[in-house]
């Protein structure tokens, strides 16, 4: 990952150059989620036989990883700017279905159905932005709120219309080609629409100067205000634009499986929060970035798939999962420390 | 001292809430190059008064002037365009940003064009090192620092650097001193100097008399919403300003009333109402 500190070149290695490099990076939010990422790739890929380091095994996570990840990224986003989103989990299947009731149920052309779907998880987005803005009540709760009454209106609003709580959809070979498809015959094309997210995402975070808005919201919301940043426009963006992720999730799903589930999505809730939490974002807000963000997807991905390819109880995988994220936060803890204490004239002797 | 010209000042000031009266005819005046202390209690009504100087509430009656001319602020932001910058006791600052990111938050420098113009970090922790430094700050010297790991005094003066660089002409300093040790607080005060020293105008609210006597050339003691004692450096000693801010009344009265009540009362301490009866208003 290309990024303005880790990339300056040391011209001459002489010892405490390579140190405050290295002190440099140590201090980085994603420097924990980096060594937790390396340290169970190394894991599975020892107890895992070669298959997980295959091109098949590495599928087996990469599509799972892209998945949580879009999702994942701006939860990442909110959770710097001290809010979250729990709706994800709601809009995912009732962008699903929006797509394939318009397109597979009705017939009308697939690009309808999927901005139907895109404008859902919109809407979405923008009635959690505005509660959270307009009233004083925790994102938590308004996100819960908004989750189960998306959820009854799709499961309500599929019935009636299509008679099940299934709804199929032939996407057209265009379609299918861009959000569907495999390549190679097992790498998720979603893959790929992860790594344009990663661009974006990381441009708006890291290069352009909203993403300082977002940390200072996080860090102190009356203080942001104070200094002119448009608390509430940047509040309602940010929720949009999860809702509009999640929907976009939702559509490549059902691209890809060509059915669309009422009961689909509800793991998206709490795995991608744990990936942004793994990924080194402090829960309460104002630290964290989209590096760290993309190794805790891949490292909950590698943990979550490299169980099967072990000769562990796939039972177990959770225990693996929650002990992983406990182990995560007190890292991230730790290198957080060290970044508010790192001063460059003791940064040196690390 | 007298003739240089006043850049704010209060006339007759009133400010109520509903039936509430806060402050009552508070008249002020700021100086260029002049620190203006402002002692009180807990209560007395400093943080309204800050907050009507720095535009968040509008007085019930009376006047605000800047520079002899009538001004009403809009809001937090018009009183911050015309110079106006309050500091807070943490500084007001985002503990795990950068120095650099937050010395320009909200008004951050870019590069490029359109679409594309990209957060210059560089020349912000330039700016913001150097802004620092010049006030006497050298310790600090990487804008990449986060703010969290800056002692407390080093945060009150990146706050006050700030505020000066973007061109504040009146810095309002709510109890700067009031959470920091002796040698932190020294730096505040020397900070306070240095920014006296350029022109600005300093409001310093405190009720520590000590740092107050330290940098202070004009005192305001302020007690249930009025000013009671409005004097000059040097026109009273330590001893008199602590017992103006225990509410005009000496700390020997007030000793000599609690032990005659515990001996008529089997003990028992006295009530607040007790205390305050003779000078309530």
């Amino acid at each position: 990952m290309a990024h303005p500190v880790t990339t300056k070149s040391i011209p001459a290695p002489d010892r405490t150059q390579v140190g405050l490099a290295l002190g440099r990076l140590a201090r980085r939010p994603e420097s924990g989620s980096f060594l937790g990422m390396l340290a169970v790739l190394l894991f599975f890929g020892v107890f895992g036989g070669g298959n997980f380091l295959s091109a098949a095994g590495t599928a087996s996570w990469l599509n799972i990883a892209s998945e949580i990840g879009i999702i994942a990224l701006p939860i990442g986003l909110l959770m710097i700017a001290g809010e979250l989103d729990i709706s994800v989990g709601a809009v995912i299947p009732a962008a699903s279905l929006t797509a394939a009731i318009v397109s597979g149920h009705y017939g009308l052309p697939d690009w309808l159905g999927i901005a139907a779907a895109l404008g859902l998880g919109l809407a979405v987005g923008l009635i959690n932005g505005l509660f959270v803005t307009k009233t004083t009540i925790p994102s938590l709760i308004i996100t819960i709120g908004t989750m189960f009454g998306t959820m009854g209106l799709t499961l309500g609003l599929t019935v009636k219309i299509a008679g099940s709580t299934g709804v199929s959809l032939v996407p057209d070979p265009f379609i299918k080609a861009i959000l569907g498809d495999y390549l190679g015959g097992m790498f998720q094309v979603t893959i790929l629409w992860w790594v344009v997210f990663v661009i974006g995402l990381f441009w708006l975070l890291h290069v352009s100067p909203i993403g300082n808005w977002i940390y200072a919201l996080g860090g102190d919301k009356e203080s942001a205000r104070n200094v002119g940043i448009p608390t509430k426009r940047l509040t309602i963006g940010l929720f949009m634009l999860s809702g509009f992720s999640a929907a976009f999730v939702g559509v490549s799903e059902v691209m890809v499986y060509q059915s669309a589930q009422v009961l689909a999505g509800q793991s998206f809730i709490f795995n991608s929060i744990m990936c942004v939490v793994i990924g080194g974002v402090l829960l309460t807000g104002g630290f964290g970035s989209i590096v760290g963000i993309v190794f805790g997807t891949l490292t909950f991905s590698i943990v979550n798939q490299g169980i099967y390819f072990t000769s562990l109880d796939p039972n177990v995988g959770s225990v693996i999962i929650g002990a992983l994220l406990l182990i995560a936060v007190l890292t991230n803890d730790t290198f957080r420390q060290l970044a508010l204490n790192y001063s460059s004239k003791s940064g040196g002797q690390s | 001292m007298n003739d240089k010209p006043a850049i704010l000042e209060l006339r007759n000031v009133n400010k109520s809430f509903g039936p509430i009266d806060v402050l009552h005819d508070i008249s002020l005046r700021v100086r260029v190059g002049e620190v203006l202390c402002l002692l009180g209690d807990n209560g007395a009504g400093k943080s309204t008064l800050i907050k009507t100087l720095a535009g968040v509430h509008k007085p019930t009656s009376g006047q605000i002037l800047m520079d002899d001319e009538p001004v009403t602020f809009t809001g937090p932001s018009d009183a911050q365009g015309r110079g106006i910058a309050t500091v807070h006791q943490f500084g007001g600052t985002f503990p795990l940003m950068s120095i650099g990111r937050s010395f320009f938050v909200g008004v951050e420098p870019t590069k490029g064009w359109g679409p594309f113009k990209i957060y210059d970090r560089k020349r912000a922790n330039e700016i913001a090192v150097k802004a620092v430094r010049d006030f006497g700050i050298t310790r600090i010297d990487d804008g990449d620092r986060l703010v969290g790991g800056l002692s407390g005094g080093e945060r009150q003066s990146l706050a006050i650097a700030r505020a000066v660089y973007f061109g504040a002409r009146v810095l309002i300093l709510d109890e700067p001193t009031a959470a920091l040790g002796v040698k932190q607080a020294s730096h505040v005060l020397r900070i306070v100097n240095e920014a006296k020293k350029r022109g600005l105008a300093v409001i310093f609210i405190t009720h520590q008399v000590m740092h107050a006597m330290a940098v202070g050339d004009h005192f305001a003691v302020l007690i249930r919403g009025a000013i009671a004692a409005d004097f000059r450096r040097g026109e009273k000693s330590r001893e008199e300003i602590t017992d103006l801010m225990a509410g005009g009344e000496t700390m020997a009265d007030l000793e000599a009333q609690v032990e005659g009540y515990l001996e008529t009362h089997e003990g028992h301490p006295p009530s607040l109402q007790v205390l305050e009866g003779p000078t309530a208003h």
